[in-house]
């Protein structure tokens, strides 16, 4: 930030762990998800509930590996950031469902 | 095999179409006019060193700024081929699949492939000038993102001549864009060049709003800031919490096409209609990414030309941000029809109607901004003032579109057509236009001819509602949208030769912008002092062209409109830079890494488009290389010593 550019990481280490670890988790996780919608052993709800634990954990691995969430100079920025795309997010999915319950109507 | 190849070529290359024929040959020649006069004028290395390898934000909107101007003649091109169609009855002009895929390509290439890198021209060029900084935030994430938007729009009109364009309107709606009913690679030229240029454009979201947060000169606060950059931000939030949906949308579709998956057939468990929620979970934003940016020029430009201060700076920054939230909160209005419950019409046609409010309190603060200013008739200005009522005209009609039980009416209609061609192009393409020659001068140091715009400013006003002023009423007469032709007995013979009359008018103002552009290039008034307009923002008081670090020294910023404030207690930049000795400053190296992703990117996408799989691993492959290769490089930076900087502001009479 000195002279108004973002500081790029010069002493990077040649293999970023930290990223690739999270690499593995999310994928990891995200097989696990469609691995658990292939198999048809669990019922329904079982399903979408481990699901929904799921993408949960996949949005904090990604936060905390990706997004730097716990690193932060300056006013915290993120915060508004994370609450305003929880948020959204909420919206978006329940309001989906909403908007798609004429479906149960309809058939 | 010389048979299965001519086979092969009848599918591969588009046949049958004298008009396709024609663009063949065109796109032949001048393609072999661009690289025989590159190689006769020796300019091969130039145009690698100085372009295709930039990470330079003011080149970089330049491209952006060439590319939207080109799709803005190929979208308008398509146009005026529908609206003669469409002149008088019963014309076969087009045929009917010729005219699908017209109107299909034009609203994706005016949406996605004109409007948003006009914007992001602006973003890139403006935005860093603005805050006091010597680039955004990550210059070699954003050469990415234009190559990606680049080879993007690349892809999807190579469809034009190679295996057929998309067909099935710019939303693609399943199940109609379903493999069973929409065989061939029309579509997947859709799915995958979006997907491409949309990443682009999540990048440049985030890389703005870094830069705009973390970047801003020292004493320039947020409540300090210009309200172009506060736009631009607002613009950014939503492309960040928007495109993840539209992502989303199009890779279950694309699934659907090339893997076989029934995320939106109407078998198998599918649902379209989820496709429709998603695609407006992001559609409907969208409109605001574009039109918020322009909100933001209207402002510069009429506080400039009315000599005043902005009215009412923190309620304009409040409506921005209220804008950004409500606009996230309204998509199912795209679908009243589709018949979902009272309740869910009822809020969101309520919803719809809370954005006016927002916008009618940033169109009476420019009101009030020009009442006893004092206004110059330029024609950044002219463009402001026309966008004023057209925008507001068209905001009045969408609060009718809005009330649900009425839109059982006007949906799809030429109603609605007339609808958002208003607040696209009164509302987006005149902002963006005010914004093209407010900074014209700052971009290329000469200023556009002033008559050749009146003229031209007059033809695209005139044209403007000559065209859409009769689609309402043959909206209310019963016209659909995406209708091919019509009988004579319907009566809509006359308003649409009106509205033809209008489309061609408009075309002559563009022709009349280009010719405004090539003789200025010659004969345009030369900006000597950087400062042609007498702004009120810092990047007026940067020499046109600006040079490649922006500012020898940071400026210290303390007041809103503050090179306004600088020039009123008698500073200047020459002034600050005499100061204390400059000192070298720090660029980032350019690199010719983004165009080769760009490249792989494309020729994946090509791949998946006629599912040869191969070609697609292939791209994919090479994207993955070339992000590893980045990932390996340290030395990314360089220096600018003093001394040169030093050369540099004395000659352009800064020190």
């Amino acid at each position: 930030m000195t002279n108004g550019r973002m500081q790029e990481g010069k002493h990077a280490p040649l293999i970023p762990m930290k990223n690739f670890v999270g690499y593995l988790l999310s994928l990891v996780l995200t097989f696990a998800a469609l691995a658990l919608g292939m198999a048809h052993v669990l019922s329904f709800g079982a399903v979408m509930l481990i699901m929904l634990l799921l993408a949960v954990l996949q949005v904090v691995v990604q936060l905390i590996f990706f997004m730097h969430f716990t690193e932060s100079d300056g006013p915290r920025y993120h915060i508004v950031g994370l609450a305003l795309g929880a948020f959204f997010a909420l919206c978006v999915i329940f309001g989906s469902i909403w908007i798609m319950t004429f479906n149960s109507q309809v058939h | 095999m010389l048979e299965s190849l001519k086979e092969f070529a009848g599918h591969f290359f588009v046949t049958g179409e004298p008009l396709i024929y024609m663009s063949d040959v065109a796109i032949v020649v001048v393609s072999l006019a661009i690289v025989f006069t590159l190689t006769y004028l020796k300019k091969w290395k130039w145009l690698w060193k100085e372009w295709l390898t930039t990470v330079d934000h003011k080149k970089i909107g330049i491209m952006y700024l060439i590319s939207a101007l080109l799709m803005l003649f190929r979208g308008g091109v398509d146009a005026l081929l529908m609206r003669t169609q469409l002149a008088l009855p019963n014309l076969h002009f087009l045929d009917p699949q010729h005219y699908n895929e017209i109107f299909t390509t034009h609203g994706t290439i005016m949406i996605l492939f004109m409007a948003m890198p006009f914007l992001f021209a602006l973003f890139n060029i403006v935005v860093p000038l603005q805050i006091g900084a010597r680039d955004v935030a990550f210059p070699y994430l954003n050469a990415i993102s234009f190559w990606l938007f680049f080879f993007g729009a690349l892809l999807f009109n190579l469809s034009f001549v190679i295996g057929g364009s998309p067909d099935a309107g710019w939303v693609s709606y399943p199940p109609l864009t379903e493999l069973a009913t929409d065989p061939g690679p029309g579509e997947n030229f859709y799915l995958l060049s979006l997907q491409i240029s949309g990443i682009g454009s999540i990048a440049t979201g985030i890389n703005f709003i870094v830069t705009i947060l973390k970047m801003r000169a020292p004493g320039m606060t947020l409540m300090k800031m210009p309200l172009f950059s506060w736009s631009v931000l607002a613009s950014c939030i939503i492309i960040v919490f928007a495109f993840p949906a539209l992502t989303v949308a199009l890779a279950l579709l694309m699934f659907d096409r090339l893997f076989g998956t029934h995320f939106f057939t109407m078998l198998h468990g599918g649902n379209p209609m989820m496709y429709i929620n998603l695609f407006w979970v992001w559609g409907h934003p969208e409109v605001y990414i574009a039109v918020l940016p322009a909100f933001g020029v209207i402002s510069e430009v009429v506080a400039t030309f009315s000599r005043k201060s902005v009215f009412g700076y923190k309620s304009m920054v409040a409506a921005l941000m209220v804008i950004t939230v409500i606009n996230y909160l309204v998509w199912a209005h795209h679908f009243f029809t589709m018949g979902a419950s009272a309740g869910v019409n009822a809020y969101f046609a309520v919803a719809t109607m809370l954005v006016g409010i927002p916008t009618g309190v940033k169109v009476f603060n420019w009101l009030f901004t020009m009442f006893r200013g004092r206004i110059r008739l330029t024609l950044p200005m002219l463009w402001a003032i026309a966008f004023i009522p057209c925008f507001a005209i068209g905001g009045a009609t969408g609060v009718m579109l809005a009330a649900a039980p009425a839109d059982y009416q006007y949906h799809n209609s030429f109603f609605l057509i007339a609808h958002f061609h208003q607040t696209l192009i009164g509302g987006v393409v005149f902002g963006l236009l005010a914004g093209l020659y407010y900074w014209w001068p700052k971009m290329f140091g000469f200023i556009l001819d002033e008559r050749l715009g009146k003229w031209a400013f007059w033809f695209f006003n005139i044209g403007f509602y000559v065209c859409f002023m009769p689609m309402y009423a043959l909206g209310f007469m019963g016209m659909t949208r995406r209708v091919y032709t019509y009988p004579a007995e319907t009566g809509w013979t006359g308003l649409n030769f009106v509205s033809t009359i209008g489309a061609y008018l408009m075309g002559i103002g563009f022709l009349l912008i280009v010719a405004q552009v090539l003789y200025s290039i010659k004969y345009g008034k030369r900006d000597v002092t950087g400062d042609p307009w007498d702004g009120r923002t810092l990047e007026w008081a940067l020499p046109s062209p600006v040079p490649h670090y922006n500012f020898a020294r940071i400026p210290e910023v303390s007041e809103l409109d503050a090179w306004w404030h600088m020039k009123q207690n008698g500073e200047t930049l020459a002034a600050q830079n005499k100061k204390a000795p400059l000192e070298p400053i720090h660029m980032p190296k350019n690199t010719g890494r983004p165009f080769i992703m760009g490249v792989f990117f494309f020729i994946a996408g090509f791949g998946f488009v006629f599912n040869w799989f191969w070609m697609g691993a292939i791209g994919l492959i090479g994207v993955v290389i070339t992000l590893i290769a980045r990932s390996q490089e340290r030395d990314t930076e360089y220096e600018i010593p003093a001394e040169e900087i030093r050369r540099t502001e004395s000659a352009l009479g800064r020190l």
